[in-house]
């Protein structure tokens, strides 16, 4: 297990950098590790980031098409918001695990 | 007089119904199965019929063979499931009350959902081989296809079966490699995910045969559509991959029947617990196979292991006990990767695909993730397995929980 030192307060992290502990977690957390992916976080953003933390506390599965189909944005909104890898870089941004969404 | 109910009667429901049969008195319990299908199909041998190894006949057989005598079988649309009033609806209106129901109707094709797929170039460039009729379609075109870009393209996950994209690579590869037209063929994989399995010790393995054949891996694709006149695969974020010849796994999802019960997640897959298979609302439904919602591979070993665990929470509910038995997510895939070898995954919920032997530590036969002659003779091997013991719910001797004896930890 990682630690990274984010708001100045040390997290715990996995190999890939995602949250041990979604309890850790702060607004302030998100938008310092978005800065890393280059993502200046909005209302919409941490509207996403609410939508994840919620359905991860309720044990559902994630997928981008979940997400696309929550009314917040669409499947091309997400990617507008979260360029590169949506569901991955938000769930990081959330403090949540990385979504497996297939084994 | 009780009921027992199972809807669908592919490879979990079919196995349901032996072990129910064999553990039931037909005096107190009818046991009664619904399908719309008279045929039963061999799935994972769709594989090998674009490359002429199988036939139809080698993955179509009357399910009536395989049935139980003692089960009531009724051959017709499943139209939904009232499970307040603990009945399902039949078409023509009729009804069927159960006390306890397991529903079993597996993951469809749902080629609508991909804008473009379903369009001129269907079947004529655009193939699956998911479906008979699309593994026989590509069987005429590779007889006397010249050559060009072969793209294999994964839609949407979950879907069944997730190697069985990566073994048609490698089987497409080694097939026109024999054919001695390789050179002419330009074979790429297109995944959503970030490397070939979303497991990592494998995926790493398996990008390694990928790239050591020559076949180019794009990750991280999301296909948004398919644009037929140019004849390119375009993602989310417009990126885009043509190609002469498309073969690709269209969206999974549970039966539509599903969804009008009002009993699915968004792909239409049930959610139950992952341990006990029963539904956390409705104690007597339970669902099995590719149609419950867990975190495993939808396959018809996992569909084998579960079905053997939840033969034992049924018993215990109907004898009034808690549900002791606990699946752990067991799944065991043979990976064909040409010229006649194979290699094997065998993981749970827990712990990911890891080097070994199996079933018996030390000794195998198999190989985990190692490539070897006698993986693919158990994959072949498999298909008797699944018709003449599987189905029938005859004991095989490997165990339904995952077992570390035998494997090795690898340290990321
Ligand atoms: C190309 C391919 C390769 C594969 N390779 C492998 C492999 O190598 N190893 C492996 O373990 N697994 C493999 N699989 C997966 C395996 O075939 C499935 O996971 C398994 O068959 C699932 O069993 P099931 O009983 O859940 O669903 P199914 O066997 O699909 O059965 C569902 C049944 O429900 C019926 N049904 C559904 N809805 C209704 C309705 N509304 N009314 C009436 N009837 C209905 C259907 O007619 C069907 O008979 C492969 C699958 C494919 C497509």
């Amino acid at each position: 297990m990682a630690e990274k030192l984010l708001s100045g307060v040390t997290v715990k992290v996995n190999a890939e950098g995602y949250f041990e502990d979604l309890n850790q977690w702060t607004k302030e957390m998100a938008v310092e590790m978005a800065k890393e992916f280059n993502i200046e976080l909005t209302e919409k953003h941490f509207e996403v980031i609410d939508y994840l933390r919620q359905k991860q506390k309720t044990g559902e599965q994630l997928s981008i098409r979940k997400v696309g189909n929550s009314g917040i944005t669409d499947i091309k909104g997400l990617y507008t918001l979260f360029p590169g890898g949506p569901l991955k870089i938000s769930s990081k941004l959330a403090g949540i695990p990385k979504p497996v969404s297939c084994v | 007089m009780k009921n027992i109910v199972i809807l669908g009667s592919g490879t979990a429901g079919t196995i349901m119904a032996n072990k129910l049969r064999k553990s039931l008195p037909a005096k107190t319990w009818n046991i009664t199965l619904v399908d719309r299908e008279r045929n039963h199909y061999y799935q994972p041998g769709f594989l090998f019929i674009p490359f002429g190894s199988y036939s139809e006949s080698d993955v179509v057989k009357p399910k009536a063979g395989f049935l139980p005598s003692g089960v009531n079988v009724i051959y017709t649309d499943i139209d939904k499931i009232e499970p307040q009033q603990n009945h399902v609806l039949l078409a023509k209106n009729k009804s069927l009350g159960y006390d306890f129901l397991i529903i079993a109707t597996g993951a469809q094709l749902k080629p609508d959902e991909t804008p473009g797929l379903k369009d001129k170039l269907y079947y004529k460039n655009i193939f699956d081989f998911y479906t008979l009729a699309g593994s026989l379609a590509l069987f005429e075109l590779f007889k006397t296809w010249k050559g060009g870009k072969l793209v294999m393209a994964i839609t949407e996950l979950p879907f069944k079966c997730p190697v069985a994209p990566i073994e048609f690579v490698c089987l497409a590869e080694a097939f026109f490699e024999k054919k001695g037209m390789r050179e002419k063929i330009d074979i790429t994989f297109v995944t959503p995910l970030s490397g070939a399995f979303t497991k990592p010790v494998c995926s790493d393995v398996l990008t390694e045969v990928l790239e050591k054949k020559g076949i180019k891996i794009v990750t991280d694709f999301y296909i948004e559509r398919i644009d037929n006149d140019t004849k390119t695969l375009i993602s989310y974020d417009g990126k885009e991959v043509p190609f002469d010849v498309l073969v690709i796994v269209p969206v999974n999802k549970g039966d539509d029947m599903i969804e009008r019960s009002g009993l699915g997640d968004d792909l239409n897959f049930v959610p139950v617990n992952k341990h006990t298979l029963q539904h956390e609302v409705y104690y007597n439904i339970f669902a099995v196979g590719d149609a419950a919602a867990i975190p495993t591979s939808k396959a018809g070993s996992v569909a084998h292991f579960a079905a053997d665990v939840l033969f034992e929470n049924i018993m215990s509910a109907i004898n009034g006990k808690p549900l002791e038995a606990k699946f752990d997510g067991h799944s065991n895939c043979y990976i064909e990767t040409g010229y006649g070898k194979a290699t094997l995954v065998d993981f749970n919920y827990d712990t990911e695909p890891l080097p070994g032997t199996y079933p018996l530590a030390g000794i195998g036969p198999f190989k985990l993730l190692s490539i070897t002659r006698i993986n693919h003779w158990g994959k072949l091997m498999f298909r008797w397995i699944y018709w003449y013991i599987l189905l029938k719910a005859r004991p095989l001797p490997v165990s339904n929980h995952m077992s570390m004896a035998g494997k090795k930890q690898v340290v990321n």
